[in-house]
């Protein structure tokens, strides 16, 4: 029989952790939440500081390998995204996670150009979330195709797939085949 | 479309289909701007994949050559994107575990490994010792038998054909370990959130042993047909050389960032389940060419070979499996965790929201990171040496387009 473990984990708060701490005296504004959990330091930052903050990470905290840029959809929530990335720093040996929230449509500053690791990672994100990445040397789809319609992370892309003959015969099914994301069809996955 | 009365519907897709074939049997007329004289070309295009053999799966690159030499190239990934990160969201956690096979399909007990401990991260669990000792020989089994495809290959795809058998039948009897073990030889799905799903089989102990006691003298083989040899040095040396400071730019990981020097293991860094009280060294190379991270992995087999003869001598009768809920309900938060695979640092960001599904779970894969860096390492050599520099990457299609 499984039991319940003792004592469930919980987040706590960050923002005196010298990581932060450091990050919010260099980068004034920057900072609006920081918690910490199993260990690792999550940081919400702001969405037009997000350069800044990479760069000050890089330089003034020795986090000089960005390891992942990924995004979650929430779908309901305001704003609807957040962009997350993580660093890693080789003197400290540790890794720090930075969020930020972005509304749909709204352009967040590109890193790719501090953090050359963060191209391809940027453009991952365009293609599956649609989040578009300002001042990227080449923000192009990476796994899905040119021409592909909608963005398969997102919550509301339906886990079947849509109907794309957009790519194959451009003349037969010009860009806006498949089903339209208000069409019935189209199925959403709860 | 809808105000269209069927015949006509019909008539339009007659019309549709008619066009369809008319374009497909009379191709409009390409446009080549004809060169002014034929040896003015400086530059033209070149398709590399997807179906080349020494792409190891489907990577098509986008060439541009002056003559042989490349000026640049342009990898185009996604030809086998499953949507592995939108699927793991639609089932429970334990669900996910067989989807992490196929990310890397040559080394699947790492990619269990990482998701598995993220998920414990979660938690907070314990995994027994006798687990965690047991992962950690998996674990290794892999990384030996992940490098031996990598060396078989890449010495085929650089015209050394006979390390292939050799290569070839080791892996074999590593293969055959695993499927004794968990009754599958290439999509392992060999480890449980918690722990593992089975203990090992009678006899495996002494057969593995047997096996990591002899490979030793199997890598030498190996080197006696490669290290010294001059055909192999005069592809290798001086190929694809990048710097330390540009590894850690690119975000290069496993063997590719130890060729250039530097000793950054996941294994020694951050060490999770018992590879703290192991002895082993992180091999490194100087000259972070392809020559040198050739060196690297063939270390790490040596390495490798004796880390399974510590855990074997460390077995010891336990449970398998620590205290995990019969239904995986985490509390609502974030959890990032990483492990060295054969590759590099693999990593999986699981944001929970408190159900018994993940909400989203991103893998980090070192494959697509690291191929990533493959244009600054072809630009200025030629053609024959992408082939070198695609072998040395080591990357896996499954792990790059998920």
């Amino acid at each position: 029989m499984a039991e319940k473990p003792a004592a469930k984990p919980a987040a706590t708060d960050a923002s005196a952790h010298p990581w932060v701490a450091a990050l919010a005296a260099a980068v004034p504004g920057a900072v609006v939440a920081a918690k910490e959990f199993a260990r690792q330091v999550t940081v919400t930052v702001a969405r037009e500081k997000i350069v800044e903050v990479g760069r000050h990470l890089k330089d003034g905290q020795d986090f000089k390998y960005c390891v992942d840029v990924t995004a979650i959809d929430w779908r309901d929530r305001q704003p609807r995204f957040d962009v997350v990335y993580h660093f890693y720093s080789f003197s400290k040996n540790g890794r720090i996670r930075v969020k930020l929230g972005c509304a749909e449509g709204e352009e967040v500053p590109s890193l790719s150009t501090t953090f050359l690791a963060a191209n391809w990672s940027e453009r991952e994100v365009w293609d599956l979330f649609g989040i578009p990445f300002s001042g990227h040397p080449d923000l192009r789809r990476i796994v899905t195709w040119d021409g592909f319609q909608g963005h398969p992370l997102r919550k509301d892309f339906p886990l079947e797939g849509i109907d794309t003959g957009a790519a194959i015969y451009p003349e037969e099914w010009p860009a806006g085949a498949g089903p339209a994301p208000d069409d019935p069809n189209r199925k959403v996955l709860s | 479309m809808s105000d269209r009365t069927p015949e006509q519907q019909e008539a339009d897709y007659f019309a549709a289909r008619a066009k369809a074939a008319a374009a497909l049997h009379n191709p409009p007329a390409r446009t080549v701007a004809a060169p002014e004289t034929l040896f003015d070309v400086t530059e033209m295009e070149l398709n590399f994949g997807p179906q080349h053999p020494s792409t190891h799966g489907v990577l098509r690159i986008v060439l541009k050559v002056d003559g042989e030499k490349i000026v640049d190239a342009i990898p185009d990934i996604g030809y086998l994107h499953r949507g592995t990160e939108k699927l793991f969201e639609t089932e429970t956690y334990p669900m996910a575990i067989p989807h992490t096979d196929r990310l890397d399909y040559v080394a699947a007990a790492t990619s269990n490994h990482a998701y598995c401990l993220t998920v414990e991260k979660l938690l907070g669990v314990e995994v027994p010792r006798r687990a965690q000792l047991i992962r950690v020989i998996l674990d290794e089994l892999q990384r030996l038998s992940s490098h031996l495809v990598w060396l078989g290959t890449s010495g085929i795809d650089l015209g050394a054909v006979t390390p292939f058998w050799y290569c070839f039948r080791e892996r074999e009897q590593i293969l055959d370990f695993f499927e004794e073990y968990c009754g599958a030889r290439l999509t392992l799905n060999c480890m449980r959130i918690g722990g593992l799903p089975f203990d090992l089989t009678p006899g495996w102990i002494e057969a593995v042993g047997a096996f990591v006691d002899d490979f030793p003298g199997k890598v030498d083989d190996y080197e006696t047909l490669l290290t010294d040899n001059r055909i192999w040095k005069k592809r290798t040396v001086g190929i694809g050389v990048i710097s330390a400071e540009e590894c850690v730019e690119w975000g290069l990981t496993g063997p590719v960032i130890r060729g250039s020097g530097v000793e950054w293991d996941l294994r020694r860094a951050q060490p999770y389940e018992c590879y703290d009280e192991l002895d082993f060294v992180v091999p490194t190379g100087k000259n972070g060419d392809t020559y040198d991270r050739y060196l690297v992995r063939v270390a790490e087999m040596r390495q490798s070979a004796k880390i399974i003869r510590q855990c074997l001598d460390r077995l010891e009768p336990g449970e398998i499996k620590g205290k995990v809920p019969r239904v995986i309900k985490p509390v609502a938060e974030e959890v990032y965790a990483s492990i060295e695979s054969p590759k590099g640092e693999i990593g999986f960001y699981l944001v929970s929201n408190g159900t018994n599904k993940p909400y989203r779970l991103h893998v980090r894969p070192p494959s697509f990171i690291n191929l990533q860096a493959l244009p600054r390492l072809a630009r200025g050599h030629l053609v024959s040496d992408l082939v070198a520099l695609i072998g040395t990457v080591d990357i896996v299609l499954g792990e790059v387009d998920r």
